[in-house]
C-alpha cells in the first residue's frame, strides 16, 4: 500500500458489515480469553492445582453454553468450531446409527459443511427444495421421510439470505418419521433463543466466532435419544467424544459471550440488539429497493436473521461489487463467485431460484446504526451504476 | 449452432430469431448480451440465448421473470444451455 492509501485507509470511516462471516469479539470474551491464556494453561485432565483449576474452569463454561441451549451439560461437546461440530453431528450420527436406514435429508440451503459431511458420512444423501425465500417444502420433506432416514439436516437461520427455517412443523415430521433432527444454529446461537425445546432438535450446532465468542471454538449439543461416534480419537477428554487437549481460554471466551448476551432468555441484550436490528433491518431493505433499480432482495421479509440484508443487483459481478464497496469503505459478502475459477454460483441462491449474480449480504452488529446504512444504500447505489455503466461502454 | 439458426430461419414466415452466443462467458455477461439483443427487439420477436456458465441457468429466467419478458424454453445444448425469450410489449 502507498502512503496515500494507507492515510486514507487510517481516516476513512469503515463500516463492518459482516458479522455472519465473522463478528467482532466481544469485549469481555477477549478479557476471558486473555485471563485463561495466561493463568489456566494447565492441562485440566491433570490432577495437580493448575490442572484442577482448569477442569473447574471447563466445567463451568460447559454448564453456561448448555444451559444457554437448554441441554444438559453432560450432552455437550466443545469442538474447534462449527465446521467440526456439524461434522461430529452428522457423521457421528451416522457412524452409530448404523441400523437404521442410511439415509440422510438435508434442506438444500444447508451451509456447505453440512452438505460436504452428509455427503462423506457414508449413507444416501437426499436433498429437500425450498421455496423462493429460501424455506424447506415441508410436503418434499414428508415424502422423503417416507422412505427412513436416520439424520436430518435444517439449519435455524440460512447464512447468505438469513431466512428461518419452519423449525416446529420440520421437528414434527422428523419426530413421526423416528428420525434424529440436527439443527446448525451457528447463525443464531447467542443472538436469537436456540433452546432445545424451541428448535425441537436431537443435535445443535453452534460457532463462538458468529456471535463475538472468539475462533476456532464451537460446540455440540444433543438431546437424550440422540447417539454418534467420535471423529477425533485417542484420549479420554470429553468423556471420549473428542480427544486432543482443550481450548480453554476459547472454550471460556464463547461461554462469556454468551452470557453477557443471554440470547435464550429473551430479555437479555442480544434480545434488545435484535430489536433494534430488526427495525434498521426493514429499513434498510426498503432503502435499498428505492434508491437501485433492478434489484432482488432476497429471504423472507419476516421469517429471517434481524442483523442481515442480501440482495442481487442485475447486471452485476458479485466480486467486483464487493471490491467497490470495500473502496468506498464498507465490508461486505458476496455469495456470487463468477470471476472465480471455481465459477459454481451459490447453491443457497440456485435453490432459490434466485439471481444468483450481482450478490451482496450485508450483516450488522450494535456499532452500525442508521446513518451508516444510510451511507452504505448510497455506496451500494453508486457502485452498481458504476459498474452498469462499465458493462454498457463494452 | 449455426445450422440450427439456418432451420430457425426457414420454419416460417416471421423473423428469424436473434442468437446470442454466450458461450464460455461467466455471469452476468450472459443475462447482459441478452438484456441488449432483447432491446433491440420489437414486441413478440425472439432471442435464443446460448449459454454454459451454471449461473445463466438460473439467472436468465430471473432476469425474464424481473423483466416481464416471456422465457418460451429452455434446453439442453451440445454446451450448456439454449434459452428462447420473447419480448413482450
Amino acid at each position: 500500500m502507498d502512503r496515500c492509501a494507507a492515510h486514507t485507509a487510517s481516516v476513512q470511516r469503515r463500516v463492518y458489515l459482516d458479522q455472519a462471516s465473522a463478528a467482532p469479539w466481544h469485549p469481555a470474551a477477549l478479557a476471558a480469553h486473555g485471563q485463561v491464556a495466561a493463568q489456566l494453561f494447565a492441562d485440566p485432565s491433570r490432577r495437580h492445582a493448575g490442572g484442577r483449576a482448569a477442569r473447574d474452569l471447563l466445567e463451568q463454561a460447559r454448564a453456561a453454553v448448555a444451559g444457554e441451549l437448554g441441554a444438559a451439560p453432560e450432552r455437550l461437546v466443545f469442538t474447534s468450531g462449527g465446521t467440526e461440530a456439524i461434522h461430529l453431528a452428522v457423521r457421528g450420527a451416522a457412524a452409530a446409527n448404523r441400523t437404521r436406514q442410511p439415509r440422510i435429508v438435508s434442506a438444500a440451503v444447508e451451509h456447505s459443511a453440512v452438505l460436504s459431511a452428509a455427503d462423506d458420512a457414508g449413507a444416501d444423501h437426499v436433498r429437500v427444495a425450498v421455496d423462493g425465500d429460501g424455506r424447506v417444502d415441508l410436503d418434499q420433506l414428508e415424502a422423503a421421510l417416507a422412505a427412513g432416514a436416520l439424520l436430518v439436516n435444517v439449519q435455524h437461520a440460512n447464512h447468505e439470505v438469513g431466512t428461518l427455517q419452519p423449525l416446529d412443523e420440520v421437528a414434527a415430521l422428523c419426530r413421526s418419521a423416528d428420525a434424529l433432527l440436527h439443527v446448525d444454529a451457528c447463525q443464531t446461537a447467542g443472538r436469537l433463543p436456540v433452546g432445545f425445546d424451541r428448535l425441537g432438535a436431537d443435535f445443535v450446532t453452534l460457532s463462538g466466532a458468529k456471535f463475538g465468542g472468539g475462533r476456532g471454538v464451537g460446540a455440540l449439543a444433543w438431546s437424550p435419544r440422540a447417539r454418534f461416534a467420535p471423529l477425533v480419537t485417542g484420549d479420554e477428554r470429553e468423556h471420549r467424544r473428542r480427544a486432543g487437549l482443550e481450548n480453554a481460554p476459547g472454550i471460556a471466551a464463547m461461554a462469556e459471550a454468551l452470557l453477557q448476551q443471554a440470547a435464550s432468555s429473551g430479555t437479555g441484550p442480544a434480545a434488545a440488539e435484535a430489536a433494534r436490528a430488526d427495525r434498521l433491518r426493514r429499513r434498510l431493505r426498503e432503502s435499498l429497493s428505492a434508491a437501485v433499480d433492478d434489484l432482488e432482495v432476497h429471504g423472507h421479509p419476516e421469517e429471517t436473521l434481524p442483523h442481515l440484508v442480501a440482495v442481487s443487483a442485475l447486471y452485476v459481478d458479485g466480486e467486483a461489487l464487493v471490491g467497490e464497496l470495500d473502496r468506498a469503505g464498507f465490508a461486505v459478502h458476496s455469495g456470487s463467485s463468477c470471476a472465480s475459477t471455481s465459477g459454481e454460483p451459490s447453491h443457497v441462491l440456485v435453490a432459490m431460484g434466485a439471481l444468483t449474480h450481482g450478490h451482496v449480504r450485508a450483516s450488522f452488529g450494535p456499532d452500525v446504526g442508521e446513518a451508516d446504512l444510510d451511507a452504505f444504500v448510497d455506496a451500494l447505489a453508486t457502485a452498481v451504476g458504476a459498474l452498469r455503466a462499465r458493462s454498457r461502454a463494452h | 449452432m449455426i445450422p440450427r439458426v439456418d432451420r430457425l430461419a426457414s420454419v416460417d414466415d416471421a423473423p428469424p430469431p436473434t442468437l446470442v452466443d454466450a458461450l464460455g462467458k461467466a455471469c452476468p455477461v450472459p443475462v447482459i448480451d441478452l438484456a441488449k439483443a432483447v432491446a433491440r427487439l420489437t414486441a413478440g420477436a425472439e432471442v435464443i440465448v446460448l449459454a454454459d456458465d451454471p449461473g445463466a441457468k438460473v439467472d436468465i429466467p430471473v432476469w425474464c421473470r424481473m423483466k416481464g419478458h416471456r422465457l418460451l424454453a429452455v434446453e439442453p445444448a451440445d454446451r450448456g444451455w439454449e434459452f428462447r425469450v420473447q419480448r413482450s410489449g
